[in-house]
């Protein structure tokens, strides 16, 4: 088995049997392991291979892989550490929590976004302990009025079983399906009228996770329907069905769309690398000689591309126009990676046009000379208001002039 | 629905004449409302007219999907590199600073990387892609091969571009003249002003002398 294969299948297995020996130690050796339930245990430790399969294939990529290194290298370094966690905790708030970056995207998507995460959130929060014998209710004894809850086999705090809190918390999947059912019609209305997600969109990647969520919530909400107020009617049948739709969506989540939930986090380790980069020492454009990102950013993709097999080395043919233009000779460019984008944008059109000097039309396209001891400017937006647009002030944030 | 293998985008960018409607067609695409991908820049706005329109070349092998740590960007089978996958994009910045032809654009509030997908949704049922449609100097041309080599008997379409020494071809495709070679080293233009033409005078002394003197 070759080494990148073989390393996110160990571990895959270690991530699996860790889950394993935490069923049994926290079910009391089963003892409190609900059998019923043993589908949906094995859906979910086959669920448990095939995400940490995918996520260790993933950071084996170059780029994740430094990425990953960085940002716990950031995290874990000396000095600015409060500084780190308020930037941080921030992020966690705006980006995870309220999910602010997609309802700049849009309103109706930031709440359908809100909607399903909260929903599938909450109903993981409720099975996944219950399901793995973690969690369960016992009664008081000497008064059945009561119930306490026992988590990981420890006895924790009791409730009247008939309460306003108990409804709320015995009813928490029928919450979380309310939530994720809203979400998946505000998804699939957008899905069925807007012309740009109809060509971009694909069945398995974004209609498939809509289905099943809606399949998973729509049976657990007729199991309720069927022992609240149908005596029962269908009962077995139902919970079949449920359990089916709940097990197909924990196959399918290291394959699908379903995965970005894992991938996602890594946005908090990016943030952290932009923060230090924007304090830290900035790289300088080697054609405009303006900053445009952080200099560990660029020394990073140097490496990545290289090892990529990219070879975006310059043997420099504009060293002597560059040291041309002033007392002061620039660096050489050394790399492309050190170019700007707008000037390896401008750089584009001017070699071309150098090609077409001469051909045609004299004049009009006659280089003209440039003032000595200056740089070339960095090219400018020809529409600020609407070539930015809405994408405006993200060159500040990015440095790009 | 795939891009007709026939139809083609040229860009000439030496007949830009800066007129923005490239900008303001491509913000009206359905997949990216009120936006414009487009890349349009003054290479030298105190003394130079001269502008350079980018959009995305389409690389056979793009840089920008190869960085990204989210396996975000891909491309589809008939060679067009979309736009970063909304749910993967973590906004991280590496394609806009690896694209050797500086397409990307990155929204930071957005945490999103948007880039020109050559109007999938347009081209990939036969239409024209919204910047080629309204470009009154055809700097932007979409069409086929015979088309365009009627319409400029003088050109060459090149799809081979040098970084130093990194090679890349691309789907899109830039006219360049018939007799030079047939790859463009990008990197020659590093040290080019702008072009234009130099404004040693006061224009609007002479009138007033060229009046006098009438």
């Amino acid at each position: 088995m070759q080494r990148g294969v073989l390393k996110p299948t160990v571990y895959a297995f270690v991530a699996t049997a860790v889950l394993g020996a935490l069923i049994v130690l926290g079910s009391r050796n089963l003892a409190h392991f609900d059998a019923a339930l043993v589908a949906y245990t094995f859906a979910i430790l086959f669920a448990t291979f095939g995400l940490t399969y995918r996520y260790v294939m993933w950071l084996q990529r170059p780029p994740t892989r430094l990425y990953w290194r960085r940002g716990w290298r950031l995290l874990f370094a000396r000095g600015l550490r409060l500084r780190r966690l308020g930037r941080g905790v921030r992020r966690v708030a705006a980006d995870m929590v309220a999910n602010r970056f997609i309802f700049k995207r849009g309103r109706v998507r930031g709440l359908t976004h809100l909607c399903i995460m909260w929903g599938t959130l909450l109903a993981a929060a409720i099975t996944f302990p219950l399901v793995f014998g973690w969690l369960h209710f016992a009664p008081v004894p000497g008064d059945l009025s009561l119930y306490r809850v026992v988590v990981f086999g420890f006895p924790t705090f009791t409730f009247p079983i008939e309460s306003l809190g108990a409804f709320i918390l015995f009813h928490g999947l029928v919450w979380a399906s309310f939530l994720v059912i809203i979400g998946v019609m505000l998804a699939m209305r957008r899905r069925m009228r807007e012309g740009g997600a109809a060509t971009l969109q694909r069945f398995a990647e974004d209609f498939l996770p809509l289905f099943l969520l809606f399949a998973v919530s729509v049976t657990g909400l007729m199991l309720t329907a069927s022992y609240t107020w149908m005596k029962g009617a269908g009962y077995d049948f139902i919970a079949i069905l449920h359990a089916i739709t709940v097990i197909a969506t924990f196959l399918w989540l290291p394959f699908g769309k379903l995965f970005h939930i894992f991938q996602r986090p890594a946005q908090l380790g990016v943030g952290l690398y932009k923060d230090l980069g924007h304090d830290g020492p900035h790289a300088a454009c080697r054609r405009c000689g303006a900053a445009f990102t952080s200099l560990a950013h660029v020394h990073d993709l140097i490496a990545v591309t290289a090892e990529l097999g990219y070879d975006y080395r310059v043997e420099d043919p504009a060293a002597p126009a560059i040291a041309a233009l002033g007392a002061t000779t620039p660096p050489a460019v050394e790399h492309y990676q050190w170019i700007c984008p707008p000037c390896r944008r401008a750089s584009l059109a001017l070699a071309q046009g150098r090609l077409w000097a001469g051909v045609r039309g004299g004049d009009t396209l006659a280089v003209a000379a440039h003032p000595p001891s200056a740089r070339p400017p960095t090219p400018r937006y020809a529409n600020p208001g609407r070539a930015e647009g809405p994408l405006g002030d993200e060159d500040a944030h990015n440095f790009h002039p | 629905m795939a891009v007709a293998s026939d139809l083609h985008f040229y860009v000439d960018a030496a007949r830009c004449i800066g007129c923005n409607a490239c900008v303001q067609a491509c913000s009206e695409c359905d997949s990216h409302k009120g936006q414009s991908m487009i890349q349009l820049d003054l290479i030298d706005a105190l003394r130079s007219p001269q502008t350079a329109p980018v959009v995305c070349m389409h690389c056979d092998s793009p840089t920008c999907a190869e960085v990204c740590p989210a396996d975000a960007i891909k491309r589809t089978e008939d060679g067009v590199v979309l736009s970063a996958r909304k749910p993967r994009c973590i906004a991280c910045n590496n394609c806009v600073l690896a694209c050797p032809f500086g397409v990307p654009k990155m929204n930071t509030e957005m945490g999103l990387m948007m880039k020109c997908d050559m109007c999938y949704d347009r081209t990939s049922v036969g239409k024209k892609p919204m910047c080629a449609s309204v470009c009154p100097s055809q700097a932007l041309f979409y069409g086929t091969r015979e088309e365009i080599e009627r319409l400029r008997p003088r050109s060459q379409a090149i799809q081979t571009f040098r970084f130093g020494r990194q090679t890349i071809t691309t789907r899109v495709r830039m006219l360049v003249p018939r007799e030079a070679p047939a790859r463009l080293s990008v990197t020659d233009g590093f040290g080019d002003p702008g072009i234009g033409h130099e404004v040693d005078e006061d224009v609007f002394t002479n009138i007033f002398v060229g009046r006098e003197s009438a």
